[in-house]
């Protein structure tokens, strides 16, 4: 018993300085820009870059319109599943675990060789149509982070039962959508857009080939022509990472309707 | 013409038919149930007048109107489910009120009816409370009371206290029956269980393999069942398998025994098998000669269910139940001591197949 203990702690305390000892040396060298004594002037020097504000602003607004976009495809679409189309799940679930496999540098090949200037739909022939695009393509890897979150959410409640109430009380699809399936899947799509507002934070792949002035990039160009700043920029992604899972947890825990489930 | 009239209604799933040829009319204000077993269809029968389901043919006409092209949004009718189906994320005085909210009702008139609604649930205390606060005798009352809250022509309740504990059970189908009547409101109540069904209703529609078997009044279903699947669901009953002696004179024989009906059987030949039938409480134990009929036998057990006592009667081929109150005096019969029962020749049912 007492051996079987000690391995567990052992496993445990390893498995946490694999994660911690980098993340401690990253923030240790962060503070080091000054020479001999520990300092921020690394993140102010990242702070005060324009560069910084632009891409980082550029990516917040892009993944607040992923976000709404994919709400406003997911949640119909995982309700409908539930309501009507059950048998389509395993299908829906196959797809939305597609971009878990397939690399984002294909996915982005695929887009500039279907919508380049030449195509029938040549949406990177401007700056908005490229923003579009991007859009589209970070829809498409928080899928299945965002389909699953709100498919639990929906698992939780009986959606049947819930929209067939409604629906005797004269509602129609739109007030059942918005009045009685959004707000009861609520924590669960605010899972989602944080899981997305993460993913588009530190996106590179597609902003980069897309030529988007996004925060992914930006990393990566700091990262090649400084020493301290992108350690501070690693730290700052890491800690808007952590903000956006502890949001969900606030969430969850001040929603008064959803205590019970807890 | 009644109020809700179904005709024909039949309603297939894949190759099954689940419904087949329904036909009722409800008058405005009448409590009707439909009774049956798990899978009878009476709760596609329900729902298809709700709109849930659509029928594969047939009418069903609401105040004149025929309803089968609507939507369940556009029928006003009230629901009443059986997992109370509450929204979680309203209050109760919020769930009450949707239905108004939703035809746009202004708000004071809203609130009005929320407050008489829940006055008449007897729960004006608990309007803030969210669902996961009340109990579920509790819930179930908040979902009568949306569901009437928009005034619906019918109300349909889908088997809605069976997810309570039995003593919530009694006490909240005399509060749903009470407030049906002072509402004057037509309901259609779908169970399975024939207590609720015989205290509750006006009328009892008895559902057999998507076929209404039979429909009557409480009394009429329990005391005169025409076919043998509504006597053996309805009630205990105890099948006696016989032969007519003399059709004129209503004789026929049982085990040793010989009865007469005091009525003549129709299209039977002496000694024709016939299947007859007697409820527990119209036999009493011992030779009763006022009774005018009596059966010999054997007691084959004896249950003792508290102020009452069960006993099991081997008779010919078959088991007459009887039941006995209680006395703490003498003691229970015991099994295998030989027993006359006593009836009155009118309590013995003739089953039709």
């Amino acid at each position: 018993m007492k051996a079987n203990r000690f391995w567990s702690w052992l496993f445990l305390i390893l498995g946490i300085a694999y994660f911690v000892l980098p993340l401690i040396g990253t923030v240790e060298f962060s503070l080091k820009m000054r020479r001999g004594e520990y300092s921020l002037d690394a993140y102010w020097a990242v702070l005060a870059d324009p560069r910084f504000q632009a891409t980082f602003g550029y990516s917040v607004m892009m993944a607040v319109a992923t976000i709404i976009a994919g709400v406003v495809l997911i949640v119909p679409t995982a309700y409908w599943i539930r309501l009507k189309l059950p048998h389509w799940r395993p299908f829906i679930e196959f797809v939305t675990l597609l971009p878990l496999v397939i690399p984002p540098i294909v996915i982005v090949f695929g887009y500039i060789r279907l919508y380049n200037t030449s195509s029938w739909l040549p949406l990177t022939g401007t700056a908005a149509g490229t923003n579009l695009l991007l859009m589209f393509g970070y829809m498409t890897l928080s899928l299945p982070y965002m389909y699953r979150a709100v498919d639990t959410g929906l698992r939780a409640i009986d959606v049947r039962t819930l929209t067939e109430a409604a629906e005797s009380l004269g509602a129609g699809w739109l007030t059942i959508m918005w009045r009685v399936i959004l707000p009861n899947v609520l924590v669960a799509v605010l899972s989602g857009a944080f899981l997305t507002f993460a993913i588009v934070i530190g996106e590179f792949v597609l902003a980069a080939l897309l030529n988007r002035p996004a925060f992914g990039p930006y990393l990566q160009l700091i990262g090649a022509n400084r020493a301290y700043e992108p350690a501070a920029l690693a730290v700052i992604a890491f800690a808007i990472t952590w903000a956006c899972m502890g949001l969900i947890q606030l969430v969850t825990r001040f929603q008064k309707h959803t205590m019970a489930r807890r | 013409m009644s109020f809700l009239e179904i005709a024909n209604l039949q309603k297939d799933f894949g190759g099954t038919r689940v419904v087949k040829d329904f036909n009722l009319a409800v008058e405005k204000g009448e409590f009707v149930s439909f009774l049956g077993p798990s899978g009878c269809g009476k709760t596609t029968t329900l729902r298809m007048v709700a709109g849930f389901e659509q029928p594969t043919s047939g009418v069903i006409r609401i105040d004149g109107r025929d309803v089968v092209n609507l939507k369940p949004n556009q029928r006003n009718i009230g629901m009443v489910f059986q997992a109370y189906a509450l929204f979680p994320n309203m209050t109760v005085a919020q769930n009450v009120g949707f239905g108004l909210k939703v035809a746009g009702r202004p708000k004071a008139e809203i609130d009005a009816r929320v407050a008489e609604m829940l006055e008449i649930i007897k729960l004006p205390h608990l309007a803030e409370r969210y669902p996961f606060q009340l109990s579920g005798g509790q819930q179930q009352r908040v979902a009568l009371a949306r569901a009437l809250a928009v005034r619906p022509q019918v109300l349909l309740l889908d088997e809605p206290l069976s997810a309570l504990d039995a003593k919530i059970r009694v006490s909240l189908r005399e509060e749903i029956r009470a407030i049906q009547k002072k509402l004057g409101i037509t309901t259609i109540y779908v169970t399975h269980d024939q207590e609720e069904a015989l205290s509750m209703s006006d009328r009892i529609v008895v559902m057999n393999e998507g076929r209404a078997d039979q429909v009557g009044t409480p009394f009429e279903i329990y005391n005169r069942p025409t076919t043998r699947f509504v006597a053996s669901f309805v009630g205990t009953l105890s099948t006696l398998e016989g032969r007519v002696v003399d059709p004129a004179a209503g004789t026929v024989s049982i085990g040793d025994s010989t009865v007469s009906l005091g009525y003549r059987l129709a299209e039977r030949q002496a000694g024709d098998a016939i299947t007859l039938a007697l409820r527990p409480e119209a036999v009493t134990l011992g030779r009763d000669e006022a009774r005018g009929a009596h059966l010999s036998g054997t007691i084959r057990d004896v249950s003792f269910l508290g102020s009452v006592i069960r006993v099991r009667v081997a008779v010919g081929s078959g088991t007459v139940s009887l039941d006995t109150f209680n006395s703490p005096s003498a003691p229970p019969p015991e099994p295998g001591d030989l027993v006359t029962v006593s009836f009155a020749p009118g309590d013995l049912l003739v089953m039709e197949d």
